[in-house]
């Protein structure tokens, strides 16, 4: 039976980059209405940048500290060359039309950018090294572990905050919250509505790269991994409820324990126990534990 | 097939007789022309085949206005029940199997069909894509059928006779045609009857289909067990054809492939469903085999255009008027 | 003449406002009871409460000695009550044919794997439908492409389909031009008239086409029920002119 401390540690690493990735997938959802199957596929674009960046850093034999500004900067990369060539490029031809139609352009995005992946980097894994021992270890009563896992806690900590400052705080903030509760009020009112879209879009992105990115040192980089990421987001964002950041973190929170649990105590459960939660919610309670849009029943 | 010609507009008792003489003409042309292929081709067409008894499913339930996100879940429950009754009730007969598939599947979804009734849109797509994902998840953990490594299944008899090896794949071709030529008239009568109109008026406009004193939740109850059922048979045959079954059948990404053969074919046309499920076959084989990591990029911008300029999928082209 | 529709005293508040107070109402086979008042009378509030659309805070509503109150609208269309809307309610990629045999299987329960939804039988009868409302040269086309007034008729027309003890109109002649709404009125009485055991209530605005068209008025105001006639004293009563009709505004 393995020490609470470390059930507890590991279920908080996992639902530290879930709760990032799934963050970037609530926004998109709550703002343009669109439940993106290609937002694994982000993650692992920030994962295989990362892993390209914090590569040249080595070989320019920089402090291992800067693999960090790599890693962020892989984000910031495919946020800002691959979410507007995306939104304005494809989405947009499609938006106000059928939410299940959306997503299966989404869906389309997925397998092109699966290729793309595997055409750019090869089938090959790749492995991200240097970052993972920046932070040593800690010592946790009689347990040690990484420390690079409290700093990845750390790090989605400050992105919840940051995100939800800028949302509830910031005057840019408030128009994203009109756009989402209606985006016909906010046009008639002067807002750039694209702008916003293209903006949300962006960040949605940036927050998938960024968990990639994070999460990379501690994974092998290889094709797949953007399947079983999207699949567990959807789950962490309908138990929480679409569109909601504290439902982000509370389903986050929830699954990463939740799986933490199964692997080290009844491993039978590890994988269904996550989709039979979903499928719960989606039956008891659809519209998730925090109320943003309406589920449809008759 | 039994589509190529538009349902007419006033539909004699006849037309029935007229598809069922279709379905048998395509049904025998296309066994002898086994006879002339080449191992592999045959191969390909009974996964076409398989595959198309999938999707038939989903467009049966994309008539009533929804699209399920998690018909792998109805190929894992006919291939695990097939091949189970095969390793544990040496029950082996190939016809066997695919109608043991399709009955353990509806069964299967049975309890779930009500329920899934109730839905719509997004929620309707990702309770199914739940479904399929635990269902995964059980089959991946359970030692018992094979974990997830899943297990193999041997060669099927066909009513008491052994196959020989150089009748094997052929015979499980003539059984693929057979089964998909029918699944394909009886899917073309119901989506004709009565009750497949009132699926397509859910699809428009439940509130008025309560309201003439429909039942919108028998109806799409209905569609979901007779989805299943289809699907079942495919899973049967697709574990015949490869001598194995693994959890990947019920994988969320299976799903996905035959939602993309549906928006593909379109509702309109049956025939348009087995079309599209072999032109999918064709672009996997070869892209695998010629320019591999191409297939799945071919295929995603294939979908977006038909998303974008063919919306009614490849069936609205001999289908005439162009439906969403 | 035997009472087909009864209410008593029934009631319904959403929060403050009142949509429905003590409502009393008997209602006999045959009548033809033309609902009016101002919006926000309560109209259509007690149509819903009849279709089991909404249910009464308090009261019952009875068809043919039947409770229904607690019914769904589906079962008490079962019974015999059909209703159209006010923004008509179609299959609109369907074309007008398909629409009425929709029509026809759901009601007559007639539903089947197999049999064609286009039978010859079941043509013929929606044809002859769509003849009575003048809707036949429309058969094949798609509903969406159709013009208000086509689309207002066969609103009414599939709501007919299935023989129907309690017919509610809702706002038939409206959204329609003005010298189109005495012949779509006619034209839908006449076919109605083909049915005598038909009982019609119907919402309208237009006292011209109430006065012409029913045998008996009933008048909402604030959720109540302010006159219960014939058309001749109903609409020359002070509080109808008052509420409704607006004739009293002058004086």
């Amino acid at each position: 039976m393995p020490a609470i401390s470390t059930i507890l540690i590991d279920g908080l690493t996992y639902a530290s980059w879930l709760f990032i990735v799934a963050l970037g997938l609530t926004l998109v959802f709550g703002v343009l209405k669109i439940l993106n199957i290609a937002h694994g596929s982000f993650y692992a674009l920030g994962a295989y940048t990362a892993a390209s960046f914090v590569g040249w850093t080595s070989s320019m034999n920089l402090a291992p500290a800067w693999s960090l500004l790599a890693m962020l900067l892989a984000a910031v990369t495919v946020a800002v060359i691959v979410a507007p060539l995306i939104e304005r490029g494809l989405l947009r031809f499609f938006y106000g039309r059928d939410e299940v139609l959306l997503v299966l352009v989404t869906y389309a995005m997925f397998l092109i950018l699966e290729d793309v992946t595997k055409l750019v980097w090869g089938a090959n894994p790749y492995y991200v090294y240097e970052p993972y021992s920046l932070f040593g270890n800690v010592d946790v009563g009689v347990q040690s572990y990484v420390g690079y896992e409290f700093a990845l806690i750390g790090l989605a900590a400050v992105v919840g905050l940051a995100v939800w400052w800028g949302l509830n705080r910031t005057r840019q903030g408030k128009i994203v919250l009109a756009v989402i509760h209606s985006p016909e009020v906010a046009s008639s009112m002067g807002v750039n509505v694209s702008r916003v879209y293209m903006v949300a879009f962006s960040i949605g992105i940036f927050l998938a790269a960024l968990g990639g990115a994070f999460t990379a040192p501690m994974i092998s980089v290889q094709p797949g991994v953007s399947v079983g990421v999207v699949i567990v987001s959807f789950a962490v964002v309908i138990i929480g409820g679409l569109g909601s950041i504290q439902g982000a973190a509370i389903g986050a929170l929830l699954v990463g324990l939740a799986r933490s649990l199964a692997v080290h105590i009844a491993p039978v459960a590890e994988l269904f126990s996550i989709y039979v939660v979903m499928a719960v919610v989606l039956m008891f309670r659809p519209e998730g534990l925090f109320q943003r849009i309406q589920a449809r029943k008759i | 097939m039994a589509a190529i010609l538009p349902a007419s507009k006033t539909a004699p008792a006849t037309g029935h007789g007229r598809l069922i003489l279709i379905a048998v003409v395509t049904c025998v042309v296309l066994s002898l022309a086994g006879l002339l292929m080449p191992r592999w081709l045959s191969f390909l067409l009974i996964m076409s085949a398989a595959n198309g008894l999938v999707s038939l499913g989903i467009v049966g339930l994309m008539r009533g206005g929804v699209v399920p996100f998690g018909q792998g879940m109805m190929l894992a429950a006919g291939g695990y029940a097939a091949a189970l009754a095969y390793n544990h009730l040496g029950f082996t007969d190939a016809l066997g199997m695919a109608l043991i598939g399709g009955v353990a599947a509806a069964l299967i979804a049975s309890p779930f069909a009500p329920l899934l009734s109730r839905y719509r849109g997004i929620f309707f797509a990702m309770l199914t894509l739940a479904l399929s994902m635990v269902t995964y998840g059980l089959l991946m953990k359970l030692s018992m059928l094979g974990g997830s490594d899943g297990f193999n299944v041997g060669r099927p008899t066909l009513f008491g006779q052994e196959l020989a090896d150089g009748r094997v794949v052929y015979t499980l071709y003539v059984l693929a045609i057979v089964l998909a030529t029918t699944m394909a008239l009886l899917a073309r009568i119901f989506f004709d009857s009565t009750r497949g109109l009132v699926t397509l008026a859910v699809k428009e406009n439940e509130l008025r289909v309560e309201y003439l004193g429909g039942s919108v939740r028998q109806a799409m109850t209905i569609n979901f067990i007779l989805a299943a059922f289809c699907g079942g048979i495919g899973g049967a045959l697709a574990v015949m054809a490869l001598g194995h079954i693994e959890p990947n059948f019920s994988f969320w990404t299976t799903s996905g492939e035959f939602v993309f053969v549906a928006i593909l074919a379109g509702w309109q046309s049956v025939a348009a469903v087995f079309i599209a499920s072999t032109l999918l076959e064709v672009v996997r084989s070869f892209s695998s085999a010629y320019f591999p990591n191409t297939w799945q990029l071919v295929l995603g911008i294939f979908l977006l255009l038909v998303i974008r300029f063919l919306p009614g999928g490849i069936g609205s082209l001999w289908m005439g008027r162009k439906r969403k | 003449m035997s009472t087909l529709l009864e209410a008593h005293g029934v009631n319904k508040r959403f929060g403050a406002v009142v949509a429905a107070e003590d409502i009393n109402i008997r209602i006999a086979s045959g009548e033809r009871v033309s609902l009016i008042g101002s919006n926000g009378a309560g109209k259509t509030t007690f149509v819903n409460m009849i279709t089991g659309y909404l249910k009464p805070d308090t009261g019952c509503i009875a068809l043919a000695g039947h409770d229904i109150t607690p019914l769904a609208p589906r079962i008490i269309t079962r019974l015999g009550v059909a209703r159209s809307f006010q923004i008509p309610q179609l299959y609109g990629d369907l074309s007008v044919l398909d629409n009425m045999l929709v029509a026809n299987a759901c009601h007559d329960d007639k539903l089947s794997f197999w049999q064609p939804a286009r039978r010859p039988e079941a043509i013929a009868r929606a044809e002859t439908l769509l003849e009575r409302f003048r809707l036949g040269e429309h058969r094949d086309r798609r509903v969406a492409e159709l013009p208000g007034g086509v689309r207002k008729l066969l609103d009414i027309a599939m709501a007919m389909t299935g023989r129907p003890k309690l017919l509610l109109l809702d706002e038939p002649t409206s959204g329609v031009s003005a010298e189109e709404k005495f012949p779509m009125m006619q034209t839908i009485m006449d076919a109605l008239g083909h049915e005598d055991a038909t009982t019609v209530l119907f919402v309208e605005h237009d006292m011209d086409i109430v006065e012409r068209h029913a045998s008996r008025v009933v008048a909402f105001y604030a959720g109540r029920i302010i006159a219960d006639d014939v058309p001749s004293i109903a609409l020359k009563a002070d509080d109808v002119r008052r509420y409704v009709t607006g004739e009293l505004l002058q004086e």
